[in-house]
């Protein structure tokens, strides 16, 4: 306990030291916890972005439906199926959808198109594809309407309100054809889609491909995106052999590798903004033992113990490092807070590529409290590995060389 | 009178490789307890080293060093540092003390490694401090002492160990002539009325006169060794 005691008053020894070491702790931790929530932010938000933009972050199809997109590799719409699904607390919505191509034609202009039959409710609860509207209304079940991306429109030479037909194979080799009134348009920041995206409602679309009752998907959302494989596991467990299901990184795994390669360049970072605080400590430490060398020597001359001494300077560190730590801590909470009411507004080309995939380029950061704990914990770690600098020396004092003048 | 310090036949040798040198040469020594010695000799003769080597702080290239019939060159670092820290207590010419502690904190601190209980640590405190009179400056820190009330404390703590014996290396060496006096009335005092043991080195002439012995030591030989009267001295 009195070592403890003499520690403290060690750290008041030289202020300006201690103030230093802190503070570089400090600012470790702060940036440390920083980098690692605007990425996770970042990440979190290119994810939610692109996966709630269309995929959704799981999928369920008939088994082979991947590898295949064809209207043959469908299965019937089942209420037993999304019920079971539904239970599953941390499953929060399922959405119907038929998809497949079709030909488009107004006049002579004939343009291929991916036509979607969803449930308008559901699918705008997970997609918000109502919100991507410029033109008209958004669809209603039930009528003969269309919902057309904005360059389809273009190409079709067509406006709001004018007839399409669309002409295509139904199920089973059915010869599909529909008249549609144009009753929306919307406007897609992928311009692979804003060319070729045409949505009806289920109903019609399936009256279409003459397949009632027929879907290519369900899409789920779910409540914890981190949890996304594990439900998907037991989702697939839960549909059966028949089914195939997957997850957004199954689907897209180029996304999930890029957020894999810019992951790494973000650790890089973290290696040398630690590499930095560990220089900044180590200058404080050798500073500290250089300038109380006799006094270190003195105390084991009149009989204090290696191990005691040790232990003080252990005792110093753990607080400074603690200390340090913990203030960190406390003061990234609320910047990072602050930045996740206010995200951070990236700007120039980055943000015009991102626009161009409908995202808008901003990044709330996360919040989760594992950045406050791994990153303090991170640093406290490289402290604690420092301090083992005096023991070091500690253990090789000899009182008759310190003492020398 | 019983013995304290044993030394036969010490050397410490330095630059061993080179060209050696005898910092200590074939030095015998004897002290008994209640002595009150000088240790003199021109700067380089060998005091600080001697010290060291009684001690138990640096070890003899030859020879052998009882304390108390106990042979000391033998014991293992960790053994030396809790003899010491029992047994011996230390004045270093400067910076005794721990500068964030105040002056009875520094004095209980060794109180504290030997383990004495709170309330034999209050009542030392209050003795060591009323014979080294500065019972009005126990709470001050060590930079607001004079550098003769520092070797004050200095001294009250190496006494607040009980050791057999105090080593004092220059302890008037950074002192005014009027601080000086007044440090060696008292460790004059307590060896008078306490029977504390003390080795102290010195040139200052002033000093040595107030020692009861005197032993010379010149190129690391004790070159001549006179006690005055009332002290038993053997050869
Ligand atoms: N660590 C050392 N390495 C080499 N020589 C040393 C060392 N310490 C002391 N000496 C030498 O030993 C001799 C005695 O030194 P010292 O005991 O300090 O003398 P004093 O205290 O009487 O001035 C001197 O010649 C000194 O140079
Ligand atoms: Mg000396």
């Amino acid at each position: 306990m009195w070592i403890l005691q003499l520690a403290w008053k060690n750290l008041w020894r030289n202020r300006n030291r201690t103030a230093i070491t802190m503070a570089s702790i400090f600012f470790a931790v702060v940036l440390s916890v920083l980098t690692s929530s605007i990425k996770t932010g970042i990440f979190d938000n290119l994810i939610k972005n692109v996966v709630s933009f269309y995929s959704g972050y799981i999928q369920i199809h008939k088994q082979g439906y991947w590898d295949e997109q064809i209207l043959d590799n469908s299965f019937e719409n089942s209420t037993v199926l999304e019920r079971k699904l539904l239970n599953d607390p941390r499953i929060t919505d399922i959405t119907p959808r038929l998809e497949s191509f079709a030909l488009a034609s107004a006049g002579n202009i004939t343009k291929g198109c991916l036509v979607v039959g969803i449930d308008p409710q559901k699918e705008d609860r997970i997609t918000r594809l109502s919100t991507k509207l410029i033109a008209g209304k958004y669809l209603q079940a039930g009528h003969n309407t269309a919902l057309v991306s904005e360059g389809l429109l273009k190409r079709l030479q067509l406006q709001l309100y004018d007839t399409l037909v669309l002409i295509g194979q139904g199920y089973h080799g059915a010869t599909a054809a529909g008249k549609y009134v144009i009753s929306g348009v919307a406007k897609f920041g992928s311009p692979d889609l804003n060319d070729r995206l045409l949505y009806l409602p289920l109903g019609t679309a399936q009256v279409l491909f003459e397949a009632p009752g027929i879907l290519t998907s369900y899409v789920l959302s779910i409540q914890d995106p981190k949890q996304v494989n594990t439900i998907s596991t037991d989702a697939q467990q839960l549909a059966g052999k028949e089914y195939e299901v997957m997850s957004w990184e199954q689907m897209m795994p180029d996304i999930k590798q890029h957020i894999k390669t810019d992951s790494s360049n973000m650790v890089v970072i973290q290696l040398i903004l630690y590499l930095l605080i560990s220089f900044g400590i180590f200058g404080t430490l050798l500073m500290m033992m250089a300038e109380r060398r006799f006094e270190l020597g003195m105390l084991v001359a009149i009989g204090m113990r290696k191990s005691k001494l040790a232990l003080l300077l252990l005792s110093e560190s753990i607080l400074t490092v603690l200390a340090g730590c913990l203030l960190g801590i406390l003061a990234s909470i609320p910047i990072v807070w602050y930045l996740q009411k206010h995200p951070i507004r990236i700007t120039g080309n980055a943000a015009k590529a991102y626009e161009r995939f409908g995202f808008e380029a901003i990044f709330p950061t996360s919040t989760d409290s594992a950045h406050f704990i791994n990153q303090g914990l991170m640093v406290l770690l490289i402290g604690l590995v420092l301090s083992l600098y005096p023991l070091l020396k500690v253990t090789r004092l000899n009182p008759v060389i310190s003492m020398k003048k | 009178m019983s013995t304290v310090i044993d030394a036969h036949n010490i050397s410490k040798i330095y630059n061993k490789e080179n060209i050696p040198v005898y910092a200590i040469n074939n030095v015998h020594l004897h002290i008994n307890q209640g002595e009150f010695t000088a240790l003199v000799g021109p700067s380089g003769s060998g005091k600080t080293t001697l010290l060291n080597l009684i001690g138990g702080l640096d070890k003899p290239d030859e020879g052998k060093i009882e304390i108390n019939g106990i042979d000391i060159t033998a014991m293992s670092p960790n053994k030396l540092i809790d003899f010491r820290l029992r047994n011996i207590g230390f004045v270093f010419q400067s910076f005794n003390l721990i500068p964030v502690l105040t002056a009875r904190e520094n004095v209980e601190f060794i109180m504290q490694l030997q383990g004495i209980n709170k309330t034999e640590r209050e009542a030392r405190i209050q003795t060591l401090f009323r014979q080294i009179g500065l019972e009005d400056k126990m709470d001050s820190r060590p930079s607001q002492l004079s550098g003769g009330q520092q070797q004050r404390v200095a001294v009250a703590r190496a006494l607040a160990s009980k050791p057999q014996f105090v080593l004092a290396d220059e302890p008037t060496a950074n002192l005014d002539t009027a601080s000086a006096s007044n440090l060696l009335d008292i460790m004059a005092l307590l060896n008078k009325e306490e029977n504390i043991t003390f080795i102290f080195s010195t040139h200052d002439a002033r000093v040595i006169e107030r020692a009861r012995r005197v032993i010379t030591l010149v190129d690391g030989r004790i070159t001549s060794d006179t006690a005055k009267v009332d002290t038993h001295v053997q050869h």
